[in-house]
Order: structure tokens, then sequence, then C-alpha cells
């Protein structure tokens, strides 16, 4: 790894080592840049306490869709995962939770066959458990590639939700950039506390479809953390040193009805 | 070159409509002696006609489907819903900001019985599309659903869904207003159900705006409609950056009801009169009439717990995975 790089978000030189002592967080203008999922569990869960489930589960390639099978091992190779979902159960502050965490660098968080399946085993694991759920998203939204089985996924992991709801379990979603259109649209937003971290990128529709809708008048902060956090749609921004502390408070105090 | 609108694609067989339309027109003032002639002659154009209509509908390939459901001509939720149920009291409120027109819905009397009727409407002119959205639903539209779901589950009505837009609003005001929470709670509050739920898809199944009111215990789908996870438009887009290979895209997405059903994903692909439900919008309905019968009377033998947990097992197993699923232990309450 070289020993500078540049912010995505000012574009200011930044001392490598440095930016990962401060979460990957930009000193100057505060952009929060991408994390691997492992990186997030690290930072974020009690040390030692992640244990993965289900890190067998693969997707085939059930539409033969064109280049789907390359890019899924390419993304295979990167991250060292199966699919852009990395789950299982781990701690926050001695409280025992399920968890999972998209992959940016897995396809664009893209969820198919395998994260709708992990995000619905998370979520049942906490409605049977009655333990809290914390996922964190970060998503394109629902992956094409395997077209209307992507889009199915939407409403298995929603219907896990309705479980937690129904057994008392918290469900606590974290968005970081970008969480957008199927995730967006399913067991994102119904959550019982949904937390983002500042500037993500998160909405419905993508630009290039907003533009084909011939969607005009887009506001500078449009589909920004600010922008949903300003209209009620999300509880708190929350910057990512902030982040633990307040996944560690909300557990204790939402998760010990159980 | 594939067609680019259902205009293009059906040119040839309106071609030869209006000269079967003349013809008729012909015959009726011909005098005597050439009407033998000029009946013969229609007829004969009749059998071309529906010789072409057949090759061109057994061959529809996924960009033609895609142009047959999008068909302006094509039956909407409202003229069904005229064709199939009496008493219909269309209720508009969401009570929180507006009302939307891209879905309507109401109590409704099917074969004696009555029934929550929820569908996406598009409009036929210019005006109508307009005041439809397009079918494109925004936040309150689906809020709006939602509360006629939960009327219907208080007062014990089955649900009975029609699927037919493109997309959910993407605009700015439906993104300030939380459309995309709007459809994941719709689709949480169809989970929680304990009435008859049934879906039918009548032209464009689009994404999420399409799922968010079809979460079923039965999915059926018309033969040329279509569902998909993204337009063939968008897909191409973001694949290709290339809008106009929308066909590629549609081939690739395998978005017909065929492919529906042999992913496993709906439960009956409900067949169409010859030439598509446009040509006779009477029989399309009978056709859904009897499927909405058969469903009924089988979803109504079990109770309302067995309907929900028959609907989210159903979601459930939806997916395609190498490691096969771990059997999860029931969840108890
Ligand atoms: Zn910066």
């Amino acid at each position: 790894m070289s020993a500078f790089l540049q912010c995505a978000g000012c574009k200011k030189i930044l001392f490598a080592a440095e930016f990962e002592q401060n979460l990957r967080v930009c000193q100057y203008c505060g952009h929060h840049h991408r994390l691997p999922a492992r990186d997030r569990i690290l930072l974020t869960f009690d040390p030692d306490s992640f244990v993965e489930m289900d890190a067998e589960l693969r997707s085939g390639n059930p539409l033969q869709f064109p280049d789907y099978q390359e890019k899924r091992e390419a993304a295979e190779a990167k991250t060292g995962s199966f699919d852009s979902i990395v789950s299982g159960y781990a701690a926050l502050g001695g409280v025992r939770v399920v968890t999972a965490v998209s992959d940016f660098a897995f396809m664009g968080g893209s969820m198919g066959s395998v994260a709708g399946e992990k995000i619905t085993r998370t979520l049942e694991r906490a409605a049977e458990e009655r333990i809290p759920a914390v996922i964190f998203t970060t998503s394109g939204g629902a992956r094409m590639q395997e077209g209307l089985l992507s889009l199915m996924q939407m409403a298995k992991t929603t219907a896990a939700v309705q479980r937690c709801n129904e057994a008392g379990a918290p469900y606590i979603c974290v968005f970081t950039d970008p969480t957008m259109a199927g995730v967006l649209a399913s067991y994102a937003s119904v959550a019982d506390v949904i937390l983002a971290e500042p500037k993500a990128l998160i909405g419905l529709a993508g630009a290039r479809v907003s533009k084909q809708a011939g969607v005009s008048k887009i506001p500078d902060d449009f589909q920004t953390t600010e922008f949903v956090f300003n209209h009620g749609l999300i509880d708190r921004i929350v910057p990512r040193k902030e982040l633990r502390n307040t996944l560690v408070s909300l557990v204790r105090m939402l998760g010990n009805a159980a | 070159m594939a067609a680019k609108s259902w205009k293009e694609w059906e040119k040839p067989l309106i071609e030869l409509e209006d000269a079967l339309a003349k013809l008729v027109e012909r015959s009726k003032i011909a005098p005597e002696a050439e009407r033998a002639e000029i009946e013969a002659k229609v007829a004969e154009y009749e059998r071309r006609r529906d010789h072409y209509i057949d090759v061109m509908y057994s061959r529809l390939g996924p960009w033609e489907k895609v142009l047959v459901a999008r068909a302006e001509k094509r039956p909407y939720t409202l003229d069904y819903v005229q064709a199939l149920f009496t008493d219909f009291i269309e209720l508009d409120g969401d009570r929180r900001y507006g009302a939307d027109h891209a879905i309507v819905g109401g109590p409704a009397m099917f074969e004696g019985r009555p029934v929550m009727v929820v569908g996406h409407q598009k409009g036929r002119n210019i005006q109508e599309r307009q005041y439809r959205n397009f079918a494109m639903a925004k936040p309150e539209g689906y809020r709006k659903a939602m509360r006629l779901f939960e009327m219907a589950n208080r007062f014990g009505l089955p649900v009975v869904t029609f699927v037919d837009t493109p997309a959910a609003d993407p605009g700015v005001e439906s993104e300030a207003r939380g459309i995309s929470e709007a459809l994941a709670a719709s689709m949480l509050r169809m989970f929680e159900l304990r009435v008859p739920t049934i879906s039918v898809v009548v032209g464009e199944g689009g994404s999420g705006g399409a799922l968010a009111i079809a979460v079923a215990n039965s999915i059926l789908m018309q033969e040329h409609a279509i569902y998909s996870v993204i337009p063939p438009e968008g897909c191409a887009a973001i694949l290709w950056r290339a809008p106009e290979k929308a066909p590629q895209a549609s081939a690739a997405l395998r978005l017909t009801a065929q492919s529906a059903l042999e992913l496993g994903l709906i439960d009956e692909i409900l067949p169409e009169p010859r030439g598509g439900a446009h040509r006779d919008p009477a029989e399309a309905a009978a056709i859904i009439r009897e499927a909405l019968r058969t469903e009924l009377s089988d979803q109504s033998k079990r109770t309302g717990d067995q309907l929900k947990a028959e609907r989210y097992e159903k979601f459930r197993a939806m997916g395609h995975l190498i490691s096969p699923p771990v059997e999860q232990p029931p969840l108890i309450a």
C-alpha cells in the first residue's frame, strides 16, 4: 500500500497511516470513505466476538446472465467472500447480537439470492433468539444479473423484519455510502432505528434512471444522508468514530426486554 | 432490427385490419352481384389476419412481450374491476399527504362476497396518463394501499391486487416523502395479513413498485405480462451504457411470465385471448374471473394464521443458492 492517497471528497492528499487510524474518514473534509465489510466488523464489535455464519452460501447463474459468472468470480477474488454480505454473531458492549455487513467491493454490494438469504437468516436468528440485529448497508440495490430472483429478495428480507417486529427483537440499520434502490426499499427502510454515516448517497432511483425518467430540478443535497435526515426518513446522522458507542448504547437499552 | 414500439410492431397487423374493415364496408353497400365475391375476400382476409396473429403471438420474444405488456390498448386495472366486480367503491385517502391516482382501490363484490381491490392504474390518453402519473405511484399511493390492506385484514376481506406499473415514482418529491420506506412498509403490511391474498400481474410488473402490492399467497401472471427487477432500458443503460439495447436486456433479464414460472416465482400463467388481452377484454376478464374464483375458494379453507405462515414460506423459499438453505426451525411466538 502506498504511503499517500487522495481524498475522494476534497481531493487533498492524505497520509495512509493517519487515514487508516482515522477510520478512513478525511481529516480535512470529513468524507467517509467506504470500508470493506471485515474492517467494519473489526472496528464496530467487541474484540474477537464475531463468529461468521453462512459463509459457504454461493450464487449460481440461474438466468445464464451474460458475464455474471466472470464478474462474481472477480469479486470473490477481490473480497475473499462468496457474496456481498458478511454475517454472523457478535457482541456490542457485551450484548450478544446478530449482524450482517454489506461490502461495496462485491459487485456494488448488490442483493441477489445469497445476500437476501443471509440477511433473512440474520433477521430470523434475531427473532428466534430475541436478540438485536445490527445491519450495515452499502449497496446499489437488487442484483439485476439474477433478475426477478433478486427482486423477490426484497420481499423475503422484509418478511424477516416483520418476524423481528412480532418477536420483539430490535433491529438497527446503519446506512453507509451508498444505500440505494432495492435494498433501501426493503429491509433497510423498515428498521426500528435507522442511523446513517454523513454524506452517504441514499435514494431509490439511480441518477441515470432518474434522468431517463425526465426528473428535473434536483436539489444539491438530493439523495444524501442530510437530505433524508432533514425529511425525517432516518433517525440520526452518526460519524463513524461515534458509531460503536451509539450502537452499544442502543442495544443495551432496546435489547434487554428479552 | 427490433421494433421500438408496440405500434411499430403491430403495424402490419393494423394495416391488414384496416384493409379488412374497408372490405366489410364495401360489402355492405356493394350490388348483389358483387357481394359474394367481396364476402369471400373478407373471409380470406379474416383467415390471413387470424393466421398472422397466431404467428405473431406464438413467437413473442421477451422484447415483444415488453411491447405488448405496455400496449396502450391493453385492459387496465379499472377495466378488470368493472368486468369482474360489482359495487366497487373507490376509497382514495392516504390520510397523510395527498390523493394518488396511480393506485386505485376499495371494497367491491366478487360473486356475492366482498373483497378489497387494489391496483396500479394507467391512462389511455395524454390527460389520463398525466392524471395517473403513468401508473408510477408516489408514497401516498402505497400508503393508501396499506390502509386498504389493513382495513381488509380487520374486516376479513380477501385482498385482490392488479399489478401494472413501470416503476414507483422516482421523482424528487417522492424521495423527500419516503418512497422507499413506503414500498418496504407496504410489503411488510402484506406479510401481516390474515386474509386470502391474490395478485394478478396484468401488464408491467415494474420492480419494487410492483412488488410492493404483490406480496400474495397466489401470484398469477397473464400470458403476455412482464415482471422485472429493473426496466430493460435501465438495465441496458447500466450494463452497456446504451438504453437502446433494451431488447437484449429484456432477453437477459428473463422477464416473461414463462420465465417467472420456470424460476418458481409465480404460481400460474393466465392464458390470454388470441392476439392478447386487448383483442378480447371480456374473454381476458373471464379467464381472470375463473382463476380468482378457484384461488379464493381454495385460500378461504385456511385459517388466517395458515395464510400468513404460507405467505412467509412462499417468499422465504425464493432464491437460487448453490449451498442449499438450512432448514430454519419455525418461530415460536
Ligand atoms: Zn477530504
